[in-house]
């Protein structure tokens, strides 16, 4: 690849794919591939996606100017060059690749299986689905060597209300020498059962990959089909649509600045921000009919406009905020005994962040300034004044100040929507071309971008649907995290990650 | 600090008064919960959530039955850490295939007299997820269930009343 290539330029050398919108897909021959794995090995452009069809595998990229582009590499053999050799952020997906369809990554550094735990009663499921469990030979943790090590392993049943995860923490004393996630235990198998689903039942679905993120979710399968049907929807549902998005970011930051200071033993924070967080799922029940607005975002538009009284009570929602949340950030940043315990905990080295183009808050925690809301980009953000908060510290307190800084955020955007808000109808019948035709989208949801890549049945069902959680990205670098931190300070890291088990596993 | 502490005890209670329990429950309730359980347990029971699949929805709404508005530790309900301290399990989701042994584990470790709440649409039948590969469907597939609490998710005050009718029945 010559210095300085666009990742546009590379992708123009394939042969385009009709019907793919809003971004280019292209099938890639096999020295298109390998550039763009040595653009990605070389940081020239990030991974957005890695996911697989029968006989295909699609890279999507981003590069720095925030051009996306998805390459297709047919493997009629059932083989492709690894992303994982050259790139080690691909390497979980492509072990679940391997999982899913049975196509192998050629040279690829770890072969384990990933999300397939020889449980399930198929093997290959999204691929020739032959009708036997996988014979898989118990699980091989990641060897560690030296003196007086011990392992200590967790889960995946937690001690808390939360998901299901294996942690293998490797251990010297007190300090954490290696932790080995791992995950797979609330794979639903999501995306085999998208597949025929019409777009209605689909969007119910995949607004329940990870429900705490169910807004940002339902936002990106909306508008992945609205791109591939080249659907135009009223201008009212963009703005209601974010504003549901900034109601579940507000929500789901409180809940975690509240929990993240609980589990360094301050419960005061964690009653406040509860109540907080009680609030404003109040206020959405209010407006949306639904506290976690499930199925309030629909293909074509919104399902239902705003309720008469759901103005004031956002307003409402604002004003009490704004009295209770500064008093509250005061507390956190003159408690020295809390600060004691995130300062300079769970550093995550800034050069990883980029290279595993981890988002959300730990990505704007540790300077990497990405915001799927300012690049791409989508409506009504365009005409919203906002910056994202950006920090360098990258420890647990940077990311308590960057979901503080966020909430503050939010609430200035629900007001600029109030203020803004177009009138109109808020949704629109989906068009139906008779054609197959596919989209795709990323947006912005509290954790970080989510992104849905879909394909089109001509009679309108989906044909095939990938969704892409923010914590494929985010799980690896906590493994990074805690090193050298010391066991007890686990959950303070894990929780000021907060990545989604059901959104990863699918 | 000393300040929100000072505010906290002169303002008035967030508290919502308790829902009456819920009637389909202490029906379902009824027939199931022996008698001499209800009198080894008395009004205090603790509770272990074990995630079975959800999509972490319900683990919100049960998070926020420990927030100051609904308050569930003032019933005699806790949320303990293992299930060998634990009188109820409070299971969410579909039940992956991935999961379906750590779920049986943990209803072997609970010891008797003990109950099976299902919570949530998933944990009924399977809910969005029903007929995939990777879901067994419904928690009473794999381990006697006492109480279903439907809903995608139900909300606090749903799982109250639920909850509730648990220590109704006597």
């Amino acid at each position: 690849m010559s210095v300085g290539a666009k990742l546009s330029e590379v992708l123009a050398a394939g042969q385009p794919v009709a019907d793919h919108h809003p971004w280019p897909r292209t099938l890639a021959t096999a020295e298109i591939w390998q550039e763009l794995l040595q653009g990605l090995a070389g940081g020239a452009w990030t991974l957005l996606g890695l996911w697989g069809e029968p006989s295909m595998v699609h890279l999507a990229l981003i590069d720095a100017d925030g051009v996306l582009g998805v390459a297709s590499l047919p493997c009629p053999d059932g083989r492709f060059p690894s992303v994982g050799r050259r790139h080690p952020p691909a390497q979980r997906l492509e072990r679940s690749i391997a999982d899913l369809l049975g196509l192998q990554a050629i040279d690829a550094p770890d072969v384990r299986p990933w999300l397939d735990h020889g449980r399930w009663p198929v093997t290959h499921p999204l691929g020739t689905a032959s009708g036997s469990p996988r014979a898989l030979a118990p699980y091989t943790f990641l060897p560690t060597e030296g003196e007086s090590l011990h392992q200590i392993p967790v889960g995946p049943v937690h001690a808390g209300i939360i998901e299901p995860g294996h942690f293998r923490f490797t251990a010297n004393g007190e300090a954490v020498v290696r932790l080995e996630e791992r995950l797979g235990y609330v794979h639903k198998g999501i995306e085999t059962l998208l597949s025929g689903l019409s777009i209605e039942q689909a969007a119910r679905l995949v607004g329940r990959v990870s429900g705490d993120s169910t807004v940002a979710y339902a936002l990106a399968f909306a508008r992945a089909v609205e791109a591939a049907t080249v659907t135009v929807i009223p201008e009212r549902a963009h703005w209601l649509r974010a504003l549901m998005a900034e109601l579940e970011r507000l929500a789901n930051h409180c809940g975690d600045i509240g929990a993240i200071c609980n589990d360094a033993a301050f419960a005061l924070m964690l009653a406040h921000c509860s109540l907080l967080r009680e609030r404003v799922l109040r206020v959405s029940a209010t407006c949306f009919g639904h506290r976690l607005l499930m199925d309030g975002i629909v293909p074509g538009g919104v399902k239902l406009d705003l309720a008469p009284e759901a103005i004031p009570a956002v307003r409402e929602l604002i004003s009490e905020f704004r009295r209770r949340f500064p008093p509250l950030v005061d507390l956190y940043d003159n408690t020295a005994s809390l600060q004691n315990r995130t300062v300079s905990t769970g550093f995550v080295r800034p050069t990883l962040i980029k290279q595993f183009g981890c988002g959300g808050v730990i990505g704007r925690a540790g300077g990497r300034a990405f915001d799927a809301r300012r690049q791409p980009g989508y409506p009504p953000y365009d005409q919203l004044e906002f910056v994202p908060p950006l920090l360098t510290d990258s420890d647990v307190n940077a990311r308590i100040w960057v979901r503080i800084h966020e909430v503050e955020q939010s609430l200035a955007l629900i007001e600029q929507i109030l203020q803004g808000l177009p009138t109109g109808a808020v949704n629109v019948e989906i068009q139906r071309s008779g054609e197959i035709c596919e989209g795709m989208a990323l947006v912005e949801g509290f954790r970080g971008d989510v992104m849905v890549w879909l394909r089109l049945n001509a009679d309108g069902t989906v044909a095939r649907c990938h969704p892409r959680d923010p914590s494929w990205f985010q799980w690896p670098l906590l493994e990074a995290a805690i090193e050298n931190n010391i066991v007890a300070d686990f959950p303070l890291c894990n929780k000021s990650f907060n990545c989604s088990y059901s959104g990863h596993d699918l | 600090m000393r300040k929100l502490l000072f505010q906290n005890l002169l303002r008035l209670p967030l508290t919502v008064a308790a829902p009456p329990p819920s009637a389909t429950a202490l029906a379902e309730l009824a027939a199931k919960v022996d008698q001499s359980a209800r009198r080894r347990l008395g009004r205090s029971l603790a509770i272990r959530e074990v995630d079975a699949g959800s999509c972490n929805g319900c683990e919100l709404e049960i998070h926020a039955l420990n927030n100051p508005f609904y308050d569930l530790e003032r019933f005699g309900f806790h949320f303990v850490a293992s299930p060998r301290h634990a009188d109820v399990l409070l299971v969410t989701g579909p039940v992956t295939a991935n999961m379906r042994e750590g779920l049986e584990r943990t209803y072997r470790a609970t010891p008797d007299p003990k109950w099976v709440v299902a919570v949530g649409d998933c944990g009924r039948d399977g809910g969005v997820f029903a007929g995939s590969y990777a879901c067994v469907g419904g928690v009473s597939a794999v381990i006697p269930v006492d109480l279903h609490i439907s809903g995608c998710p139900p909300n606090p005050m749903q799982l109250l009343e639920g909850l509730l009718a648990l220590l109704q029945v006597a």
